[in-house]
């Protein structure tokens, strides 16, 4: 059955005009990308206070800590490409040394950026994030999910990291979700295995378990929005209860949430563990669907791979 | 703040600034590091301007006009002990706070950090950013319909880094002119001379280019200082005043020499350099 799709960079978009219109301390930055970004929707409504400084990534991160300064509430939008490695040290010394109330919202991060390639294709980013002391980083995996992130990150006095995805996604949760940033959420449970996982992944893992279900093998599921701080205890308890881990990211396996899992645990209860990600190698043009399954981010190839892993 | 200095309030200016020097030499003989040049290239800027220039607010967010002060962002992070002495001289915090410069626990720390020292209005560090703060600031400022000013100082090196000019285009483009920067035309870096490892060549004409209205002084003439303030003030752009300065100033053994960038003097040298200072 084919699934609506959403546009989750819309939904971004279509949340900044709306907390716009609620608080005129937000204000809003893009780098020539706002057409992409979807901030033209805030840019459109509220011109004044929508600031585009050109193809400037730097000058993107430290005008809005400037503007942060002055009490204002800066979302900032780019590719996470070069939101995350271009302005980086603006980001850690600028930002978040000084403790700045900047909300970065990346979109594009991850393989599915599809055809423009490596160069654009950020599977470091969240990595990135995650080492700076003060960044909170969360990783959405539908339009309601971002939708509720970014209204979070709006009320939440710090420097917060989102990354949106390029991607039309199914939706997965309903109005009635509630962005909890302290507690990770068991999707489905299970018994012989636990696979943690977020963002575009998450329907993925999801229809992976149904597939594994025919097969015997009943998955525990958990979804891990906020990779930073994460969660500590349900991952732990879902760990002591399968004793068998996956992790699976839009990512390098290097670094984000599969490296956040296993710092975890290895502390914590140590089990095995496998990270299911892109290895340490760069992407590479092609569409989005070919990439998934290329990359083995995709359900089927998931299922497959997972079969293999535990059998 | 009145339009003016006379010859007198000049000679107290240079009295101060012989002490923030002595001040200066003594924190970084104490911590055993820090950046005599360029601090001591700065200081008579950042005294004049904290003294004569500035709206500042040394009791912070006590002020009922805390939110009108003019902001002040050291963007060459190095130089922080002469900016905490201008500071200790203004009033912000106790001069015998100025001996725990660098050292474990001190609100002082290597390059001015805004979560230590709340006067602090952003932590720099990394150079090449504080313009583009200050336009974000200014921006920041003027949609809230505040007609305080945003200093920056930076380093003659310093804008080698792309991210100044990134700024300058932004503050021009959006006619930012609640902006009032510095360059510390000391013409030497850590490894040598600027026009050796990068050449700046025409600085002023290069703000020029970018839209800015820039002028050229002498940054250790206090009555220069102060005129550039004030003009720069009464610009209709952003403003840029280019301070032909000597790194190392005040100490016969340190002027001119790139050696002194990062080095604390020792025992023998803080003496020498405090008989000349007296």
């Amino acid at each position: 059955m084919e699934r609506t799709l959403k546009s989750v960079r819309n939904e971004y978009g279509q949340t900044l005009a709306e907390l716009g219109r609620i608080n005129k301390n937000i204000v809003v930055l893009d780098a020539d990308l706002s057409c992409s970004t979807q901030t033209k929707i805030f840019a459109k409504e509220f011109p004044d206070r929508f600031f585009n400084v050109g193809i400037a990534e730097q000058d993107l991160m430290t005008t809005a800590a400037g503007l942060a300064c002055t009490g204002k509430i800066p979302f900032v939008s780019t590719f996470a490409m070069f939101a995350s490695g271009r302005a980086w040290d603006q980001i850690r010394n600028t930002i978040c040394y000084s403790d700045l109330n900047v909300k970065i919202c990346a979109t594009h991060g991850g393989i599915t950026v599809g055809e423009d390639g490596a160069s654009h294709q950020a599977l470091e980013d969240i990595s990135l994030m995650r080492s700076i002391p003060n960044m909170i980083v969360i990783v959405p995996a539908d339009a309601a999910e971002t939708r509720e992130a970014v209204k979070f990150a709006a009320e939440y006095i710090g420097a917060v990291y989102i990354r949106i995805a390029r991607t039309n996604l199914p939706d997965i949760f309903d109005d009635s979700y509630k962005f909890n940033l302290k507690k990770a959420m068991i999707v489905k449970e299970g018994s012989d295995l636990t696979v943690i996982t977020n963002g575009e992944t998450l329907i993925e893992v999801i229809d992976c378990a149904e597939n594994l279900k025919k097969h015997g093998i009943n998955a525990e599921v958990i979804n891990v929005p906020v990779v930073k701080p994460i969660d500590k205890e349900t991952i732990i308890k879902s760990a002591m209860k399968t004793n068998r881990v996956i992790t699976v990211e839009n990512h390098s396996i290097i670094g984000g949430l599969g490296s956040a899992v296993c710092e975890v645990l290895s502390e914590n209860y140590p089990v095995k563990i496998t990270r299911i990600g892109t290895k340490d190698e760069f992407g590479q043009s092609g569409n989005s669907k070919e990439l998934m399954n290329f990359y083995g981010l995709n359900a089927l190839q998931l299922t497959k791979e997972i079969i293999g892993l535990i059998q | 703040m009145t339009a003016y200095i006379s010859d007198k309030q000049i000679k107290e200016i240079k009295e101060a600034s012989k002490k923030l020097r002595r001040e200066i030499l003594m924190m970084i003989h104490g911590a055993k590091s820090g950046h005599p040049g360029g601090s001591l290239s700065a200081v008579d800027i950042l005294n004049v301007l904290f003294t004569k220039c500035m709206n500042n607010c040394p009791d912070c967010d006590k002020n009922p006009d805390y939110k009108n002060r003019d902001r002040f962002i050291l963007s060459k992070g190095h130089a922080s002990a002469a900016l905490y002495a201008v500071l200790a001289h203004c009033g912000y915090f106790n001069e015998n706070e100025l001996m725990t410069f660098r050292r474990l626990g001190s609100r002082l720390q290597g390059h001015p950090s805004k979560k230590m020292l709340n006067c602090i209005e952003v932590s720099t560090g990394s150079l090449g950013q504080g313009l583009s703060i200050a336009c974000g600031m200014a921006l920041g400022l003027r949609l809230d319909n505040i007609n305080s000013k945003v200093y920056v100082y930076m380093g003659d090196g310093e804008i080698e880094e792309g991210n100044v000019w990134e700024a300058a285009m932004n503050a021009s483009s959006r006619k930012l002119n609640n902006i009032i920067a510095f360059v510390d035309r000391n013409k030497l870096q850590i490894d040598g001379s600027t026009e050796d490892i990068k050449a700046l060549g025409n600085v002023k004409a290069k703000f020029e280019a970018f839209g800015w209205e820039a002028v050229e002084i002498d940054g250790h003439d206090e009555k220069q200082i102060f005129n550039a303030i004030q003009k720069a003030k009464e610009s209709d752009k952003p403003f840029v005043i280019i301070a032909d300065t000597i790194k190392g100033k005040g100490v016969s053994f340190m002027e001119n020499k790139a050696g002194w960038h990062g080095k604390a003097p020792n025992d023998e040298e803080l003496k020498k350099a405090l008989e000349e200072l007296k």
